[in-house]
């Protein structure tokens, strides 16, 4: 198994960039040049240059730092998503698939009004409601977000719900909760925690969206969605500010998503 | 007959979540920290005013109460006022909508007509130059911030070359044709004007390709996929061995067959340049639902920002809806439970 991973060298680049940022995220403080908050307003405007890598943005910030410190926020929101919606989403879809009936009817129709959302219409509107901030975000993603979870573990608990395993687990006269936990969830969880570590880039995209359009973190925050939508008032005499913390987006969610394919291809006995 | 039916029965289905849509925008409108009434007043009046708004807005009745006018507001089609506006949500929506209509068509438009034939000539390369080149594309597609790739043709195309317009549907200094769809080339073309058609063509490269740049990705793996599969059967083996010509038997015989998920995954990215219309029309002043719900996230407008998330959540159902009958439609093969 450990050698098909790296066989396949898209699957190497995604590991490859994910580390990388995982490591500028921890040692940014060592790593970055210069404080990203630090204004200079001699320095503003800078192209790229051997001092500043990737130039200054209007008050003279240095991008590169910025950047740097920006992987921080970044990853935060992708896995505190995660790690709100992924439960929440699991133990539903476990629920909703072992109880059948009526209890099944309104767990998986709940899911499918928030599904019949275009994802980051939702998330907009209750960060909205919430009020902008990176928490409030965070939070309206990962309620944007559990949906899946309950999806896909569902159909697997379907699928083994009258396996001899679980069979032989209720006929030792075992309760519905312990039967859940202990046999169901554990032997579902697998196709679930593909598709998070496939939506880790997906939600730094949405993130990196809504702070876009002024939801999430607020100047002079280092985040890279903020960054760009302030670069848009100075694109005509500073295409750095705008080029480099998009880069930054895409390498990350294409680091993310082609790891998470990888993951897919490994576990799924289907792509062996 | 049957298929009657299951028409029937599906538009009878989108009730629930109908009324699931609206429990849950209410819930998301009584969330907001910070009182309505006080919004809706500004930032300056004094609290007996801020005491009539409330009463006036029902806002001192039982949540179920609320919930029961808000229902009955939403099925006449009353949105509520805009806060910012000062006129009725809908009137703004009816302003705006025609236009993200048209970019949302024009981008599903290129996704067809780049995305199918990349994902055909993916498959039928299989893991030759082109479609590794193709595979690539798509994941940088798929992983592309829609918004950042708009701001670098805006630096490239307008401001850099100035060879495309950057902002808005028209040039400067044109009328907008006489309304009929509100989709100003449609318009155009049907009042026969053909100076603002070009405008308006001109106008909606940027962002629809913008938009269109995701989309092509998904589109692209999913023909990919589809037509593999399809590929290896063999009827479309008996077709090559009959002598059947490379491009008859692709697009004649296989894509024809392999159409049915890319028709899903269609409706699915219909609802996903319908989202990403928040972003894209920001970046290019494109004057459309998405740009009206980022002005209104500014100015605290929440109302109509409400009313945009309905809006867009309303239509992605009804769109697909739409594809499912389609779907069941097309293929005889499938029974109708």
């Amino acid at each position: 198994m450990v050698r098909r991973v790296f066989l396949s060298p898209l699957t190497m680049l995604g590991l490859f960039i994910v580390v990388m940022i995982v490591i500028l995220a921890i040692f940014a403080p060592w790593i970055a040049p210069n404080d990203p908050l630090q204004v200079n307003l001699g320095q503003k405007l800078l192209p790229p240059s051997s001092e500043h890598l990737f130039g200054t943005d209007e008050v003279g910030r240095d991008i590169l730092s910025r950047i740097i410190f920006g992987t921080r926020i970044s990853l935060k929101i992708g896995f505190l998503v995660v790690i709100i919606a992924f439960p929440i989403g699991t133990i539903l879809g476990a629920i909703a698939g072992y109880a059948g009936g009526a209890v099944d009817q309104v767990i998986m129709r709940i899911t499918d009004i928030f599904l019949s959302f275009p994802g980051i219409i939702l998330s907009m509107s209750i960060a909205a409601a919430l009020g902008p901030s990176i928490e409030n975000v965070l939070l309206a993603l990962a309620v944007t977000w559990w949906p899946w979870y309950t999806r896909i573990v569902r159909s697997s608990v379907l699928s083994i719900k009258n396996s001899e395993f679980v069979e032989s687990a209720r006929a030792l006269g075992a309760s519905p909760i312990r039967i859940l936990i202990k046999e169901i969830i554990p032997n579902t969880i697998g196709p679930a925690s593909i598709q998070a570590s496939l939506d880790l880039g997906f939600v730094i995209l949405s993130a990196a969206g809504l702070s876009f359009i002024g939801l999430g973190a607020q100047p002079p925050s280092p985040e890279w969605g903020a960054m760009l939508s302030s670069s848009r008032e100075i694109l005509r005499d500073a295409w750095w500010s705008a080029t480099f913390p998009g880069i930054a987006i895409l390498l990350t969610v294409l680091g993310f998503n082609l790891l998470g394919d990888g993951l897919r291809d490994l576990l799924d006995p289907k792509n062996r | 007959m049957d298929a009657l039916r299951y028409i029937i029965k599906r538009i009878l289905l989108m009730i629930p979540i109908l009324f699931g849509i609206s429990v849950l925008t209410f819930f998301i409108s009584n969330t907001i920290p910070g009182d309505p009434a006080r919004l809706a007043a500004g930032p300056h009046a004094d609290a007996k005013i801020i005491e009539e708004l409330q009463e006036k807005m029902g806002l001192n009745d039982p949540l179920y109460v609320q919930y029961g006018r808000y229902m009955k507001n939403l099925v006449q089609g009353d949105l509520g006022t805009s806060n910012y506006s000062h006129q009725p949500v809908m009137e703004d929506i009816k302003q705006y909508f025609p236009a993200t209509l048209e970019l949302t068509l024009f981008s599903m438009f290129i996704t067809i007509l780049i995305g199918i034939p990349l994902g055909v000539i993916s498959a039928s390369k299989k893991d030759k130059l082109a479609d590794q080149f193709a595979r690539v594309m798509a994941l940088i597609g798929v992983a592309m911030p829609a918004f950042w790739l708009g701001i670098i043709f805006l630096l490239f195309f307008y401001l850099q070359l100035g060879i495309l317009p950057g902002s808005g549907r028209l040039d400067t200094g044109l009328a907008p044709p006489e309304s009929i769809t509100g989709m100003y080339t449609i318009d155009a073309l049907l009042t026969g004007n053909w100076a603002v058609f070009n405008s308006a063509i001109i106008h909606l490269i940027l962002p629809g390709i913008t938009q269109a740049a995701v989309t092509i990705g998904m589109i692209t793996r999913m023909t990919r996929s589809s037509m593999l599969e399809v590929l290896n059967s063999d009827y479309i083996r008996t077709a090559f061995a009959k002598g059947g010509s490379q491009n008859r038997v692709l697009y004649g015989h296989a894509l024809r067959n392999g159409m049915m998920p890319i028709l899903t995954l269609l409706g699915m990215t219909f609802g996903h340049s319908l989202g990403g219309s928040v972003l894209v029309e920001s970046v290019f002043s494109w004057p459309g639902l998405g740009r009206y719900a980022v002005n209104a996230i500014t100015y605290l407008d929440f109302p109509a920002v409400m009313a945009v998330t309905i809006l867009i959540a309303v239509l992605f159902i009804t769109v697909n809806l739409l594809i499912d009958i389609l779907y069941q439609v097309v293929d005889p093969r499938l029974n109708y439970d």
